[in-house]
Order: structure tokens, then C-alpha cells, then sequence
């Protein structure tokens, strides 16, 4: 336990100074609760907006996709709490942040991780939190252990997914020049199609968002295996079971790029 | 002679650069063999894009060397980049280590938590930074509201909270008033003295050679052109000074005072600069022989500067 | 003179835009990503209810989220400005020394970046969904030259309304509060993500209200013919009404805020 604590450390000393520093303004904390809660729920508002003038969509009906949502968007705002700075790796690169980060004692990427974190986007995961909260209540779950396993298997690995994402998109970046609004595509198209019923997509889609970026796991998936109803082609009904081994992949595919990128950045960047 | 604290042998890094739409090479470091022993203070110059910075993120792990091979403080850069972060400081002059929305107080706690540093050690470091860097006065400032001189201060600190046998530094004075520059001179120096730290700086500035260095790396074109003391280049090279005298009354060109050349005059003759080499005389003699010939009232000498010695070196090769 | 001057001012954000090629690729990628996944759900929206929606068929949904997606790059919808960063260092006021007007300099640069970010993004996003989905447009020639002109508007009205935004900051030491706020309801009124015609009638009422829809729903509207002729001349004369509107108001805030600025002595 000591050791632990030893080794957290230094991690836990730049946690601790960003928090700090974040709230010590809090007229702007504020402000960046308040606007990262309006942005969450106008996303809810543009599925509310989608689901009340038809039945259901994609085998969804209003109550599902609020369900959808808010696995979907509480994932990933904690995800952008903790990681969402990993993204903006050219920022860093310019400053040199990431040079220095090679003159400490500790591996690049957990340096990257906990170099910063965003508090504002609580406010958006309560959200999220909400919405799944009122989602859980007005569907019609059949509550038993394997339910309750099934929604925290969910939860733990839709954050673990997007956060996954936010790793892929800062090692891609070592390599796209000006790249960020293509990895955006993924990682913030990804948050899109996580609150999207998968069953819509055509197969190229499929292919991107249920496989490939496994964004169908993180929320959608889940839901369905709780709620026991059909899966689209490709995607039967008991897949939402295996959100971790979608988690699992993805940090494998954001690992490898990063470590990539750090070789490309080490051998051909200057 | 004990182990080497850096071993560079025919060390070579290139870079593939875009030329529009063709790409090319450029050599940035070529065959560089070099022994650095703990304890020296060794500058490293050269003009810019010479190559020292790509020697520099070499040495700390950053990029990887194209050819030959590199250890510091007997690691491999690269490989063994977390151990050797324990045993090198890095003074970027372009990039901070320091949070810039925290009080100068807060990076220094957060650096020591990043290396470990037990409370007692981090305590004695700390007070022995801050005195002899006297930073007492800023510890609570945030370092976005520091001046430059003092942040330079900060950094370097930051950069040898953990005690580093190898302190390396980037440009560490430039754009730094003369008594900021002085100050973080002396620090140097002290800091040597008491600890056996070994120094390795790229400068552009004279002042930090003579001062802080007692051996000199000159680099061209990525390649290693001199390896000695500052005399021995400036005695290569034939740096001269140059003194500049401001006469009472206008006099004609002081054309003939032993071991000096006249370089030019201002004013009818009001103002004169000399050149004169070290070596052969001195700046008292000079002054003596030009007082016999007009009344001096007032005068000055320059040095010559690291860009007129590389200029010097670089012209002699081409 | 008049003219020459704003024309320079137009080619020099033309210019400045065609060096972020790259940039613009990458853009090009998340448009096209966005855009298939609008696809996906609106047109399965569509179909659930019964292959009409509020006025839109699948081909009239498709030319939506396509010409929606390819505005988005020519259509402030973030609020921030580089005027706001300049009114709030105070380096406006060396803008007010020069011989031009302001407002209308800074509108004018602003349309220059917008209109060509149409090249790298707008049409090719047209035609990938053109050539991909398929999409229904109007055969009247006529509609598509009322289309060019409320799509020109559209882009002129998004940057006469966030300078206002922008202008706020004579006033307030940090307008970052009203850029969020023009962020979140901009997007969501001008129909990004979904037409405003599917949106229940208060709140469509309040989207009407408001200059966001003539920045994208009305020009989208317009050229993708959903609507028929007197109904898209009804929606350019809107346009035109916000158009003048915000630039009114941009005049009369720019007048105040440079004596604003005169009487603090900058």
C-alpha cells in the first residue's frame, strides 16, 4: 500500500495543483459548470427533438434511447474529464510540454494522462447521470444481479473505451500535421454514434463505429442485452456482454498508436 | 580518468525535411566523438542550426540518434530514459518546466513528488535553490507574472530540485539583463564548486563562456571543428580585442601604437578603436602607450564575441 | 474606393484560408463522418415515419444534412472571434486608427475565410453526399440562383451576428460567457443536428426569433427546394431582415464601444 502510494505520487501532486488552479477562479468555474451542463442537455434536446416525432427508431423507442444517452454521454464526459486533454497533444508539442516530459522519471503516456484533468464536465456527466438514472426508471428493466453486473460492466467499460479514444487521437496526431479535426471525426463522431441505435447504420458504418472504434459497445449494445431486445444484423442480443473485450481492443489499438507516434515523434520530428 | 558522465562516439542524427514536394536530408549532427569527464564545464557553441540542440535532446533521450552511439551518465539515452531522468536536468531556455497558473513554490513541490525526493532532502534542496538563487521574494508569485530573469532563476532551479550530476543548459541566458545574467553565473559556478556537477551549456554569449567554462565544444555543419580551452581558440582563431578610446581633441588616426591595429575613427579622430591580441600585450600597456600620444578620457574594451570566433572558425574551414 | 478597400480585405481571408490545406482535409474527413451519421439516423427518422417528416422526404433529408454539413466550415457556430481577441488585448484600437470602417472591415475579412472554406469543404461535402447517398434537388434554375444568394446571406448574417458577440467585449472584461452561450443555442437553432422544422412549435417559435436559422436552416431550406418559391423568397426577405438587423446593430455597438474606448483612453 505504501508502495502504492510512493508511486502515485507524482501523479497525484499535478491532479491535485490542476484541481486547485481550476476552482480557484470560481466565477469562470462556474460559468464552465454551467456551460458544459447546457451543452449536455442540448444534445439530449437534439435526440428528444429526433425520438418524439416518430414511434422508434432503429427498434428503440423515447424511453430506450434516453437509456442509450445516458450511458453514452456520462461515459463519456468522465472519460473527457480525466483524458480529454490527451487530444490536444500539438498544443503540447508546440510549448515543448512534451520535451519535458521526457526529462522525468515517469512513462510519457501517465504523464500525458495526469497532466491535466477538466472538472467542468461533472456537469455534463450529471447529465449523463441523470438522463441514465431516468432512463433506468421508465424502462422496463427486469432487475435482477446480472442486470445490475451488466449496467456497471457498461459503465466501467464505455469509459474505458472513450477513453481509449482520446489515446488513439493523441497518437495519431504525432503523425497527422494539423490532424486534429480528423481524429475529431472519431472521437467526437464517435461520442455521436454512441447515442445512436446501431441498428441504423449501414455496414460501412457498422464496420467504423461497432467494430473497428467499438462506439455500439459503449452504450447502445448494453442496452439492448438489458432491455432483451433483438440486435440489428452483425450484432445479436447478448453482445452488449462483452463491452470489456470492445474496451480491451481499443485501448490496444490506442496503445499501439501511441507508441507509434512517440517513435515517429523520437526518430523523424524535431 | 573516471567513467565518462557523456560518451558520444561518431554520433550522427539526420532529418528528412519537406522541400515542397520533394523530400531530402539534412544533416543536423555528423560524427560527433566526444568525452565529457564528471566535474567539467564544458560550453558547447556553434552557430544556429549548427546542430546542438539535436545533440542536446540526443543526450536527454529525446530523439534518437541516425548513427554511431551515445550514453549519459553511463545510460543509454533512450532505453534507460527514466533512470537517466534522475541523474540530468535540463535547462530549455525556449520551454518551461514550470506550471505557469502556480505559485513558483507549487512547481517545486510538484518536481519533488515527480522525483521522489524524501521531505528532509526536499526541504534542504529547496531552502539551498532558493537562497543561493535568492528566490525567497517570489516562491508565492505565480510563474506567469514572473519577469524573465526571474523565471530563468525559477527554471533552473526547478531544473536541479533533484540534484542532477548532469545539468545541461539551453541558451540559459538569453534575453536576460546584465545582473540577472551575473547572478545565475555565479549560482553556476557555486553550484559546481560544492556539488561536482558537471555542466554542459549552448550560448551565444562570451560572457557565460569565459565565466562559467573550462573547456569549449565548437560545432559546424553538425561536425566537431574545435575541442580545447577558450585561450587555445581564441589564439587559433587570433581573437583580438578591441579597445576604444574617446580622446579630449580631435587627433589624427593613432596609426602607430606598438601591437595594435588601427580598426577606425569617429568624430575627426574624438573616437578610435584598436584592436590588440591578448597574448602579445595588454590592455594597460595599450592605454599607456596611447596616452603618451593624446589625453584619453574615457575608454572601453570589447570582447570578442562567440559569433566573431565561430565567423572566425567557420571562415577559416570554407 | 469604397469597394477596392473591402475587396482587398475580402482576398486577403481568401488568401490567409487556402495555406490550411491540410487542416482542411482532416475537416473534410469529420464532415463527411458526421454527415453519414446523420444520414443514418434522420433517414431511418424518415422512414419510421412513413417516408415523410415534417416536409422532408429522404431526398430532401439528404440534401439537409449534406449542404448543412458543407456550410458548417463557412459558418461561425463557435463564437469566438479573432475580434474578440483583439477588442479584449485593446489592439482594436490601432484598428481604429486606420481609414476603413471597423465593422464592416472585420465582416468583410470574416466572409473572405468563410467563402472559401466553401472550396475545401463545402463542395466536396455536397458531392460526396450527392454521389454517396443521392440527394433531391430542384430542377428550376431559378432556385438555385435564389439558393446561391440566401446561402451568401446566410454566411454574411453568421458574421455580422457574431461580431455582436464579439462587441460585447467593450463592455464586459470576459465575453467567454456569451461566446458559450452563442455556441450552444447557435448550433442547436440553425438546425445542425436537426431541421428545426421537427422541432414542437414553441420551440420553433423561439428559433424563429432568433438570426440562427437564417445562417443555415433558410439557405438549406432554399436551395434543397423543400420549400416552393413564394415560401423561399418568404425566407430570404427574413435573411435580409437579420442581415440588417445585426448590422444595425453592429454599427450603433462599434460607435459606442470606440467611445467607450476613447473616454477609458484604450
Amino acid at each position: 500500500m505504501g508502495d502504492l502510494a510512493a508511486r502515485t505520487a507524482p501523479y497525484r501532486a499535478v491532479l491535485a495543483s490542476r484541481m486547485r488552479s481550476q476552482r480557484s477562479y470560481r466565477a469562470n468555474f462556474a460559468l464552465d459548470l454551467a456551460s458544459s451542463a447546457l451543452v449536455g442537455f442540448v444534445e439530449l434536446a437534439e435526440v428528444w427533438v429526433i425520438f418524439r416525432s416518430v414511434d422508434s427508431l432503429g427498434g428503440l423507442d423515447l424511453a430506450a434511447v434516453v437509456l442509450v444517452f445516458g450511458v453514452a454521454d456520462l461515459t463519456f464526459s468522465l472519460a473527457d474529464l480525466a483524458f480529454g486533454h490527451c487530444d490536444t497533444i500539438p498544443t503540447y508539442l508546440r510549448a515543448g510540454t512534451l520535451d519535458v516530459f521526457y526529462l522525468r522519471p515517469q512513462p510519457l503516456l501517465l504523464q500525458l494522462i495526469t497532466s491535466d484533468i477538466s472538472l467542468r464536465r461533472l456537469a455534463r456527466a450529471g447529465v449523463g447521470a441523470t438522463a441514465l438514472v431516468v432512463g433506468l426508471a421508465i424502462n422496463d428493466v427486469a432487475w435482477s444481479a446480472s442486470s445490475v453486473a451488466l449496467v456497471a460492466l457498461a459503465l466501467a467499460s464505455g469509459f474505458a473505451t472513450f477513453a481509449a479514444m482520446f489515446v488513439w487521437a493523441a497518437g495519431a496526431q504525432f503523425y497527422l500535421i494539423d490532424g486534429a479535426e480528423a481524429t475529431n471525426a472519431f472521437v467526437y463522431g464517435g461520442r455521436y454514434a454512441a447515442t445512436q441505435p446501431a441498428a441504423v447504420w449501414d455496414r460501412p458504418l457498422k464496420a467504423v463505429f461497432g467494430f473497428l472504434f467499438p462506439m455500439a459497445f459503449t452504450a447502445y449494445l448494453p442496452v439492448v442485452t438489458l432491455l432483451g431486445l433483438p440486435g440489428p444484423e452483425w450484432m445479436p442480443g447478448w453482445l452488449g456482454w462483452c463491452a470489456p473485450v470492445a474496451a480491451l481492443w481499443a485501448w490496444l489499438l490506442a496503445l499501439l498508436t501511441w507508441r507509434a507516434g512517440v517513435r515517429h515523434y523520437q526518430g523523424g520530428g524535431g | 580518468m573516471s567513467a565518462p558522465i557523456i560518451e558520444t562516439h561518431e554520433l550522427g542524427r539526420d532529418f528528412r525535411v519537406r522541400d515542397g514536394v520533394r523530400r531530402r536530408t539534412v544533416v543536423a549532427v555528423d560524427r560527433l566523438s566526444v568525452r565529457v569527464a564528471p566535474g567539467e564545464a564544458v560550453g558547447y557553441i556553434g552557430a544556429n542550426g549548427a546542430g546542438k540542440s539535436t545533440t542536446i535532446k540526443m543526450l536527454a533521450g529525446i530523439l534518437v540518434p541516425t548513427r554511431g552511439s551515445i550514453t549519459t551518465c553511463g545510460l543509454r539515452p533512450v532505453q534507460d530514459r527514466r533512470r537517466l531522468a534522475r541523474q540530468i536536468g535540463v535547462v530549455f531556455g525556449q520551454r518551461s518546466q514550470l506550471w505557469w497558473d502556480l505559485p513558483v513554490r507549487d512547481s517545486f513541490r510538484i518536481l519533488a513528488a515527480i522525483h521522489s525526493l524524501s521531505p528532509v532532502a526536499e526541504r534542504e534542496r529547496t531552502d539551498e535553490l532558493v537562497e543561493r538563487l535568492e528566490l525567497q521574494e517570489l516562491l508565492g508569485t505565480p510563474v506567469r507574472q514572473l519577469s524573465l530573469g526571474q523565471r530563468m532563476r525559477a527554471e533552473v532551479a526547478a531544473a536541479l530540485l533533484h540534484s542532477p550530476r548532469l545539468v545541461v543548459l539551453d541558451e540559459p541566458t538569453i534575453g536576460l539583463d546584465v545582473l540577472s545574467k551575473q547572478r545565475l553565473r555565479e549560482f553556476l559556478v557555486a553550484e559546481r564548486r560544492t556539488h561536482g556537477t558537471t555542466l554542459l551549456l549552448t550560448t551565444h554569449d562570451m560572457g557565460d563562456v569565459e565565466r562559467l567554462c573550462d573547456r569549449i565544444l565548437l560545432v559546424d555543419r553538425g561536425s566537431l571543428v574545435y575541442d580545447g580551452t577558450l585561450a587555445g581558440l581564441s589564439r587559433t582563431v587570433g581573437a583580438q580585442r578591441i579597445m576604444v578610446v574617446d580622446l579630449a581633441s580631435p587627433a589624427g588616426d593613432l596609426v602607430d601604437v606598438p601591437q595594435t591595429r588601427h580598426v577606425g575613427s569617429e568624430g575627426s579622430g574624438m573616437r578610435q578603436r584598436l584592436a590588440f591580441d591578448p597574448e602579445a600585450t595588454t590592455a594597460a600597456r595599450v592605454l599607456a602607450a596611447v596616452s603618451e600620444r593624446a589625453e584619453v578620457l574615457d575608454l572601453a574594451v570589447e570582447e570578442p564575441d562567440v559569433e566573431d570566433v565561430v565567423r572566425r572558425v567557420y571562415a577559416s574551414r570554407r | 474606393m469604397f469597394v477596392r478597400t473591402y475587396a482587398r480585405l475580402f482576398v486577403a481571408g481568401f488568401r490567409r484560408q487556402s495555406t490550411y490545406r491540410l487542416a482542411a482535409l482532416g475537416g473534410l474527413v469529420a464532415n463527411t463522418t458526421f454527415g453519414l451519421l446523420k444520414v443514418a439516423l434522420l433517414f431511418a427518422a424518415v422512414d419510421a415515419a412513413g417516408g415523410q417528416l415534417s416536409g422532408y422526404d429522404v431526398g430532401a433529408m439528404s440534401a439537409y444534412i449534406w449542404i448543412s454539413q458543407g456550410l458548417l466550415g463557412s459558418i461561425n457556430l463557435f463564437g469566438r472571434t479573432d475580434m474578440a481577441v483583439r477588442i479584449r488585448s485593446g489592439d482594436v484600437a490601432v484598428d481604429f486608427l486606420r481609414p476603413v470602417d471597423v465593422h464592416l472591415a472585420t465582416i468583410a475579412t470574416e466572409v473572405g475565410r468563410s467563402v472559401f472554406a466553401l472550396l475545401p469543404r463545402g463542395l466536396p461535402s455536397v458531392a460526396i453526399g450527392a454521389f454517396v447517398v443521392g440527394m433531391s434537388l430542384p430542377d428550376d434554375p431559378a432556385a438555385y440562383v435564389l439558393g446561391a444568394l440566401s446561402i451568401v446571406l446566410g454566411i454574411v448574417v453568421s458574421a455580422t451576428t457574431v461580431y455582436l458577440v464579439a462587441a460585447t467585449g467593450f463592455w464586459l472584461v470576459e465575453t467567454r460567457g456569451v461566446e458559450i452561450l452563442y455556441m450552444v443555442v447557435s448550433g442547436f437553432f440553425a438546425g445542425l443536428f436537426v431541421p428545426i422544422r421537427l422541432f414542437p412549435d414553441w420551440l420553433h417559435a423561439a428559433a424563429t426569433a432568433t438570426p440562427f436559422p437564417s445562417m443555415m436552416m433558410y439557405p438549406v431550406d432554399v436551395i434543397s427546394g423543400r420549400v416552393d418559391g413564394a415560401e423561399s423568397a418568404g425566407l430570404v426577405g427574413l435573411q435580409v431582415f437579420w442581415l440588417a438587423t445585426t448590422i444595425a446593430a453592429g454599427q450603433l455597438a462599434t460607435r459606442a464601444g470606440r467611445r467607450r474606448l476613447e473616454v477609458q483612453g484604450g
